[in-house]
């Protein structure tokens, strides 16, 4: 076991684990935040997608000694309140069914937003393939990132 | 826990009274039901009496909350938002001012099973009766209390109104005098004309939906106890294989490693699997040991079993007789050989697996006797049954929470997860927590059973019909009870004699054939449907188009014109050819079917299937590539599932939903089974469709019609694959017989 101590949604939350630990299985058992979900184990699903430093990453391919002083976002910590605009969004349109990948599809969303603020269907399937979504949503995602592309530009437009 | 002299009571009175009425539920029996476990959910702070609570179902607070117990699994499937709906619609109550609570497996709600798409069927009626009776008592206080006839008072937006003296009192402030008044026959309340609701066939987004996209702890996987302990189960990689030894004492003493042991299990494929179990203080600690884990297994018969064999073993018994006869008119041989036209083909389809991505877990907690279960399961029921059978504990002792669950598609109507968890922790001093790997939800699901069909069909001069020959050739398990061992067909591998076009054609021969094998089958989502539509339909294409006849025409010819096509001997399901000609009338309207000229790689098909209850024709567009690349353009369905949608946004996604995993089904997954093992693993191995395969185009059309509300899991699946493939057809010219889809060459020139 080894102390690490790790910046998650902007807290400091030191752990005590084996080095080899996945970030997955130190945010879900360890530090009980379980919004980031285990599906594959091998990078395949994306159900455990995390932003490190803003960039979207599988947490259940990320051994927790090698996250260091890198900042940590999860679902729980995308927005304060939760109303970040694909969480709007995805309320709006109801887009889960089951629900499980969504916070992994949201963490992929957001980091697209970000680079691309109003990306086309081709952008977004691109983006967005490596996030599986067994009840099949992905018709309501790609709307869903549309609309939270609009609400997000009238929210800039309305902070001017 | 529940007090199990109640519980048990409830439960005996409320099998009888089921029986009485025909397996539906039973009123009489919820507004007397107090529906125990919706207590241990929700905790009311509020001090007895505080509270109306005119059933198990309904409880109103003095703060005019409304707290609706939702019974049924929730598996993505909407139940959770659209049966309290309709709870709502009738109490008129304010959806503003409704708390949702997921109910406890409990006698007091009857059955709560997510199955077969009969939760809105079954429930549907009896649970506007359930809020029609809540809302009567509320009006009936009201009027008591203003001393004014019942008649003159109105519910709206959570209060009751007398409008002749603008009075008004919310639900919150009549509790009291609501809770004091007897509850009067479900049967006698008036439940509202459907061109008055105000929520019902509107879009109502899931309850869930916010604690979905903030990562709340919902599913099964995120069950957390205090003390709690994780566990791993290695079970033989040949289904129904022993543990002979493992390296037991070598895994307890590794890092974090609690207790490792064996459990022997039964015979029963379907069942609690023998195995190794490790509990450890965390799951990477129980997986990591396992990484160290050597099982020396007893493989048992099914060891050499191969998919290559059953190929060849399907091969052989299709050119045999059927060992069953499932239907005989007429005499199909002589028919074709007086046919105008015949065409033989062979359509197969290979073992999958259900691949939900929350994978199958369970935690369990014994103690005392007790066992306390949290689990995403379909089936409480089956769960707790198979739990008393295999360990013997009693059905009194078991209590299981409902966990919402990450994904169902038929896998968690069986409970081998359930019974796993439970055989740990009874050998276990603390909570556990059985998550299953990737790897063990592919290898170890309860698998939808392959298939091969050996059909020959026949038209006459004018392009009729005349002649259809099936011989299905399908898989069976073995099953011992009491001493006897004989052979069930999985799942969706028994044909009914009257599946389309069973009935329709004179001279018809549907035989059956069944290959033993040791691969556990299970209910995979609308069960024999999702491939005997796409067979059907795919060689009754072939057939129209033998005939040189449009495939629209070809198929309302076939369905003819009388409304009602009976099922055969007491238990056929009669057919209601009305109901398909009209959807299928209607998509082909809605997609323009037969005005547009495509150019080649560009086509339109179409399907039509009945099943779950719902009567639904789709049709699809699609472009391939000369590369061979399926681009699914458009689709239209049109759907026949009653006289309302509960919840319209509910209803479009299950539909979207279930053309893309039909797309995907048809796409991409198969399993290889090799020295009696399955071989795939994982989503590298095993892919699922991905946002860029999925269409851009769905248009949902709903047809009214007076018939009873039907749900729609699973009915808007099985045209899909069909539709695609026949619209491939027109496309490039070739067939469709085997799925997947990637074994078909689709490139042209």
């Amino acid at each position: 076991m080894s102390k690490y101590s790790l910046s998650i949604n902007g807290h400091s939350r030191a752990v005590d684990v084996a080095p080899d630990t996945p970030l997955l299985w130190v945010l879900r058992d360890s530090l009980e935040l379980a919004g980031t979900k285990f599906g594959c184990g091998a990078g395949h699903c994306g159900a455990c997608t995390v932003h490190l430093n803003g960039v979207p990453t599988r947490a259940c391919m990320t051994p927790v000694s090698t996250v260091g002083r890198k900042q940590v976002t999860t679902i729980e910590g995308l927005d304060a309140k939760g109303e970040h605009p694909l969480q709007r969004a995805w309320k709006e349109l109801d887009v889960p069914q089951c629900g499980y990948c969504q916070a992994g599809q949201i963490m992929t969303a957001a980091a697209l937003l970000k680079e691309n603020p109003r990306p086309s269907d081709e952008e977004i399937d691109g983006a967005m393939a490596g996030n599986l979504c067994r009840c099949g949503t992905y018709l309501r995602i790609r709307k869903g990132i549309h609309r939270a592309a609009e609400l997000a530009a009238a929210d800039k437009k309305g902070r001017k | 826990m529940n007090a199990p002299d109640l519980a048990s009571a409830g439960r005996r009175d409320f099998l009888r009274r089921s029986a009485l009425a025909g397996g539906g539920l039973v009123l009489g029996f919820y507004l007397n039901g107090t529906g125990n476990a919706a207590e241990q959910v929700a905790k009311p702070a509020a001090a007895p009496g505080a509270e109306f609570k005119p059933n198990a179902f309904i409880r109103i607070g003095r703060d005019g909350i409304v707290t609706l117990v939702s019974k049924q699994p929730e598996i993505g499937q909407g139940i959770k938002t659209s049966l309290p709906a309709v709870i709502a619609e009738e109490l008129e109550v304010s959806w503003k001012d409704v708390r949702i609570v997921q109910g406890d497996l409990d006698p007091a709600y009857g059955r709560q099973s997510a199955g077969g798409s009969t939760s809105t069927p079954t429930n549907y009626e009896d649970f506007r009766r359930l809020g029609a009776t809540a809302k009567a008592m509320l009006v009936e206080a009201a009027a008591r209390t203003w001393k004014v006839p019942p008649g003159e008072c109105e519910a709206a937006d959570s209060a009751v109104h007398h409008r002749p003296s603008k009075r008004r009192l919310g639900y919150g402030q009549l509790v009291d005098a609501a809770a004091a008044l007897p509850v009067p026959d479900a049967r006698s309340v008036r439940v509202k004309d459907p061109k008055d609701f105000k929520l019902l066939g509107k879009r109502i987004g899931g309850v869930d939906n916010h604690a979905v996209v903030t990562g709340q702890p919902l599913f099964g996987v995120d069950t957390r106890l205090p003390g709690m302990l994780y566990a791993v189960y290695e079970k033989s990689p040949v289904f129904g294989g022993k543990v002979r030894r493992a390296n037991l004492e070598a895994i307890k003493a590794l890092p974090g490693v609690k207790d490792a042991f064996v459990i022997e299990g039964t015979a029963d494929l379907r069942g609690l699997l023998p195995g190794v179990a490790i509990v450890a203080e965390s799951t990477w600690a129980a997986w990591s040991a396992r990484k160290q884990l050597q099982v020396e297994w007893d493989e048992g018969r099914f060891a050499d079993q191969s998919w290559a064999g059953f190929v060849a073993e399907a091969q052989r018994l299709g050119k045999q007789p059927g060992t069953t006869t499932l239907r005989k008119d007429g005499d199909v041989n002589a028919a074709l050989a007086g046919a105008a036209r015949t065409v033989e083909a062979a359509y197969s389809y290979p073992f999958i697996s259900h691949a939900s991505i929350e994978p199958q877990n369970c935690t369990a907690w014994f103690r005392d006797g007790r066992l306390e279960l949290w689990a995403p399961t379909q089936n409480p029921a089956a769960g707790q049954e198979l739990v008393t059978a295999t360990l013997g504990i009693p059905k009194e002792q078991i209590l299981l929470h409902i966990t919402r669950s990450g994904g169902g598609f038929g896998r968690r109507l069986s409970a081998d997860y359930i019974v796993e968890a439970a055989a740990i922790a009874r050998k276990v001093a603390a909570p556990v927590k059985l998550t299953w790997t990737r790897e063990d939800d592919l290898r170890h699901d309860h698998f939808r059973a392959a298939g091969f069909h050996f059909l020959r069909g026949g038209t006459d001069a004018q392009g009729r019909l005349i002649a259809w020959h099936n011989h299905f050739v399908t898989f069976a398990n073995p099953v011992s009870r009491d001493g006897k061992t004989t052979l069930q067909p999985g799942s969706g591998g028994s044909l009914s004699g009257d599946e389309f076009p069973g009935r329709w054609v004179d001279n018809c021969l549907l035989e059956q054939s069944a290959i033993e094998c040791g691969v556990p089958m299970g209910p995979w989502r609308a069960p024999g449907s999702n491939v005997f539509a796409w067979v059907f339909h795919s060689f009754i294409d072939e057939l129209a188009h033998a005939a040189g006849r449009d495939p629209l025409e070809f198929r309302l010819e076939i369905l003819g014109d009388k409304a009602i096509m009976p099922g055969t001997g007491e238990r056929g399901t009669p057919y209601d050819v009305s109901r398909m000609r009209r959807v299928l009338l209607d998509v082909a309207e809605k997609s323009g079917w037969g005005k547009r000229n495509f150019p080649k790689g560009q086509g339109q098909g179409i399907a039509f299937h009945f099943s779950h209850r719902g009567y639904i024709a789709e049709v699809a567009e699609v472009t391939v590539g000369k590369d061979g690349s399926l681009k699914l353009d458009r689709v239209v369905v049109s759907t026949d599932i009653g006289a309302q949608i509960v919840n319209l946004s509910g209803a479009e996604n299950q539909v979207e939903g279930s053309i893309v995993d039909g797309l995907g089904t048809l796409m991409f997954p198969e399993l290889n089974i090799e020295r009696g093992r399955i071989v795939q693993g994982n989503f590298n191995e095993y892919p699922l469709i991905r946002i860029p395969d999925a269409p851009t185009r769905v248009e949902v059309h709903f047809v009214k019609t007076d018939y009873p509300v039907t749900g729609l899991g699973e009915p808007a699946f099985p045209p899909l694959a069909p539709a695609v493939c026949n619209a491939i057809f027109a496309a490039i010219g070739k067939r469709v017989r085997q799925l997947p889809l990637s074994r078909t060459d689709l490139r042209w020139s």
